[in-house]
């Protein structure tokens, strides 16, 4: 026993510290939306002194407060490992079926509840062609988006479809100086986001996403869950078409047309990875606004649309390729 | 060979740190040419990071390597390869769905990007390999459908097709029967013997002293010995290891045998297994031996409702009962720790008091929400009884080493409080410490009237824990044994199979 040292000299076995805690906030995803949030605001109020005018922000939201309500379900699909590209397709012949409802002479009530069976009946298909046949949900709601847009315009063909006047002008209506479709998305962030951080069901989204074989052994109900989240959606989904179809006061086939980029928009630069897993309700609500600033300021300085449309294709490869450095770095 | 007083590699104060926490400290070490130099150590003593360091996984914080004598920068597996140092891994990573001939050859084509791929002579090396190993693996087959024995021979053959002077093997043997433990022991001392340096990881003492020249023992981060292991007692390598006597596992006559928890009537799935009638009482732990691949997981994975059998009966408490997925299972009490860690286990880049509480939602979150304080304090419990060595209850279990992790699933499934309990290889890389006190818990709950069923292909632990051995092979039950009767060598009859023709089941 030569070289042999005492054991008593080595440490004994203990807790190391753990990470400090502002270190653990900075490298969340949420920190960077947050950071470009305050960056945007920034630097939109050099662009127009419209920036700094809470009204105005909140106007320009309204455009957007339908495809930022889907984003928020989007986001837990996404975080359970699928995904749903057919949801602004789905808004567009929801708000059809509901518009011809109403055409031929059925009560409001009804009508609105026949377009909201539509969205939820589409997220009931979805879910069964991924789960019962077991198929990427990414080549089946790519066949979907085409499917409901279609069948879109065959229900309303190249018209627009008038709703009746009571029904127009849900964006006019203000709570506390706040248009009520801003106050249902804050509502639904505040409810989804206490959902998927706080109770079982949000953290077996979690597990799921994760390793779906590990959280089948564990006795999670992934399939269950899966649908739960896919109805979900298309039911969202069609709130949010007919919430379209208040605001513009006639429905088309094309509502909401390109809407799925602005969804996965605001869900990849709110950190959610696009792997699953990962990702929070927080960070979707602030990339809602992030990416309103960015299209208002884009507006306001002039630029073309075919401009727009590159800025919001840089984003999204810029916000996936930063929220996977995030995650591959508190990883390993 | 070089003169044998020269080190191949000589390691100098090497540290390395993780956010901050330092998980390696000053490491001296010097590897001769033709050694065989075990590793040993508790979970989480750093052995693994260790090796991943000499093989170019990670940089060191601190200190230098030299290979004869010449400073090296490990920087990547890359140029570890290039100098001559190929890990095994802890978890074999290669490419399920390459054949073995491509795995051999990964990332030494070092050819024009767009070349032809000699295809041919792939495969005449990739045979030449096999056959100077001694193994007969059809090298056009992809790596999915081997045994993990082959696998890990594919491992050992890419690092000789390398020509590697150093070949890590991190814990190669956990999962591999006896007789494939004997075929790789035959390898290293080979591979030896032609002046390669090999270094062995293991938790088995026994395995360590037969094949290993010297051995070095890490407790926490700190070399705390290196010795020819002949000048060591088992006993002193334990005290150096965990800095106490172990205490010896007794196995506790005194738990009462109630009545039938679990009992399995002719249970098919065929060309999984046949006709399985079992029963397990209260109180009692029922081993299952057998050779890897007769089929014992896949009779644990139909009871759990993972791949349910296509007929036969199951009855829990003496209630007939359909399991068509695993919330079923566990409905009726029943827990399964899986095998397969990394796939079925593991939620990896989850924290890992998350993982703990994987499975018991309703008592983390008895109002719908989730209690941050009823969470916690699980896993702390947990964390305390089964010493699972972590820098932060937050951390994603992924950081873990590989038998804490072990330990954290473990841990899953003892806190759902099961009434039957079902193990597959439970103690696979945990060490000889946290082993004995293991056992205990195993023993405390027979005692507490639970029903245990322990799938294992260490014997040793099945002698010791188990008030009867059932065994297993090709698919059926070949023996009964009960536990005065119980041998080594009977188990092993009854595990290896009987049609010859079909050769060593895999
Ligand atoms: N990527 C990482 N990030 C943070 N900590 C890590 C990381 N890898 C390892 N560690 C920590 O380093 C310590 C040593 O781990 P290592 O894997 O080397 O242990 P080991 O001796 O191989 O244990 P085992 O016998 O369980 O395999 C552990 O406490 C582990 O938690
Ligand atoms: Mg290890």
């Amino acid at each position: 026993m030569s070289n042999v040292e005492n054991p008593a000299l080595a440490p004994s076995r203990e807790v190391a510290a753990p990470r400090p805690a502002w270190r653990i906030f900075l490298i969340r995803p949420e920190t960077m939306t947050l950071a470009l949030l305050i960056l945007g605001v920034f630097a939109g109020s050099q662009l127009s002194e419209f920036f700094l005018d809470i009204n105005y922000i909140l106007k320009s939201f309204t455009l957007y407060a339908e495809f930022a309500i889907v984003a928020l379900v989007l986001t837990m699909v996404i975080i359970a490992g699928e995904i749903d590209l057919s949801a602004a397709s789905n808004m567009a012949l929801s708000a059809c079926v509901f518009a011809y409802a109403q055409q031929t002479g059925a009560p409001l009530p009804i009508s609105i509840a026949i377009g909201l069976s539509a969205g939820l009946f589409m997220g009931l298909f979805n879910a069964f062609i991924i789960i019962g046949l077991k198929l990427p949900s990414i080549i089946v709601t790519i066949g979907t988006l085409t499917l409901y847009r279609g069948l879109a315009q065959i229900i309303a063909g190249d018209k627009s479809i008038r709703v009746p006047e009571s029904f127009i002008g849900i964006n006019n209506v203000f709570i506390g100086g706040i248009p009520a479709p801003v106050i249902i998305f804050i509502i639904l962030s505040i409810v989804l986001g206490l959902v998927l951080g706080t109770t079982i069901f949000g953290r077996q989204i979690y597990l799921i996403g994760t390793n779906e074989v590990a959280a089948r052994h564990a006795g999670v109900r992934s399939k269950s869950i899966k649908i739960i989240l896919f109805a979900t959606l298309g039911l969202t989904s069609a709130f949010a078409g007919l919430l379209t179809a208040s605001r513009l006061g006639s429905v088309r086939y094309d509502l909401g047309l390109g809407g799925e980029l602005q969804m996965v928009l605001m869900a990849m630069l709110g950190g959610t990875y696009i792997f699953g897993g990962r990702g929070t309700i927080l960070g979707t609500f602030l990339a809602a606004w992030l990416l309103v600033i960015v299209t208002t300021g884009m507006i306001v300085a002039n630029w073309l649309p075919a401009y727009q449309l590159c800025v919001l294709g840089v984003l999204l490869i810029i916000s996936i390729i930063a929220t996977n450095f995030i995650y591959s770095r508190t990883e390993r | 060979m070089t003169n044998p007083e020269t080190a191949l590699l000589s390691a100098r104060g090497i540290s390395k740190q993780f956010a901050g926490i330092e998980v390696l400290s000053d490491v001296d070490l010097d590897l001769m040419p033709g050694e065989i130099h075990a590793l040993v150590g508790e979970n989480g003593a750093g052995k693994s990071t260790f090796a991943k360091i000499l093989a170019g996984v990670y940089r060191p914080t601190r200190g230098s390597l030299s290979l004869n004598d010449q400073h090296v920068d490990i920087t990547s597996p890359i140029v570890a390869q290039k100098l001559g140092v190929t890990l095994i891994h802890q978890e074999p990573i290669s490419f399920p769905d390459l054949s073995v001939a491509e795995n051999l050859v990964l990332g030494r084509l070092n050819s024009a990007p767009l070349a032809r791929i000699p295809w041919q002579k792939i495969t005449r090396d990739a045979q030449a390999l096999m056959a100077l190993l001694g193994v007969s693996i059809d090298v056009t087959k992809p790596m999915r459908g081997l045994s993990i024995a082959d696998q890990q021979m594919v491992e050992i053959a890419r690092s000789l097709a390398s020509n590697s002077r150093l070949i890590i093997m991190d814990e190669p043997t956990a999962p591999l029967t006896p007789k494939e433990v004997a075929t790789l022991f035959v390898i290293a001392r080979r591979l030896r013997d032609e002046g390669r340096t090999i270094i062995f990881i293991s938790h088995r003492l026994e395995e360590v002293r037969a094949l290993c020249d010297r051995v070095t023992v890490f407790r926490d981060g700190h070399k705390v010995a290196t010795e020819r292991t002949a000048n060591l007692s088992d006993s002193d390598i334990i005290r150096l290891m965990i800095g106490r006597p172990l205490k010896e596992y007794m196995h506790k006559q005194g738990s009462i045998i109630g009545e039938v928890a679990l009992k399995l009537t002719n249970l098919t799935l065929p060309g999984k297994f046949h006709d399985i009638s079992l029963a397990v009482k209260k109180g009692e732990i029922v081993g299952l031996g057998g050779l890897v691949g007769a089929g014992r997981t896949d009779v644990a994975q139909a009871i759990f409702g993972i791949a349910p059998a296509a007929s036969g009966a199951i009855e829990v408490n003496g209630k007939l009962v359909k399991i068509n997925s695993p919330t079923d299972a566990i409905a009726h009490g029943l827990a399964f720790v899986p095998e397969d860690r990394a796939q079925s286990g593991i939620f990896r880049t989850l924290a890992v008091e998350q993982n703990i509480t994987a499975a018991i939602a309703k008592r983390i979150a008895p109002a719908m929400f989730i209690s941050r304080f009823l969470e916690r304090r699980f896993a702390q419990d947990s964390v305390a009884k089964l010493r699972i060595r972590l820098a932060s209850l937050r951390q994603p279990i992924g950081e873990l080493s590989g038998g804490n992790q072990q330990k954290a699933i473990l841990a899953r499934w003892l806190l759902t409080d099961p009434s039957i309990l079902i193990l597959d290889e439970p103690t696979r890389g945990i060490d000889i410490g946290v082993k004995a006190e293991f056992y205990d818990m195993i023993g405390e709950l027979a005692a507490g009237g639970r029903a245990i069923l322990l799938i294992s292909s260490e014997l040793p632990e099945l002698l010791a824990l188990c008030d009867r051995v059932l065994v297993m092979s090709e698919g059926r039950l070949t023996a009964d044994i009960p536990r005065r009767e119980a041998t080594q060598e009977l188990i092993m009859q009854a595990a290896v199979p009987r049609s010859t023709h079909q050769g060593v089941a895999a």
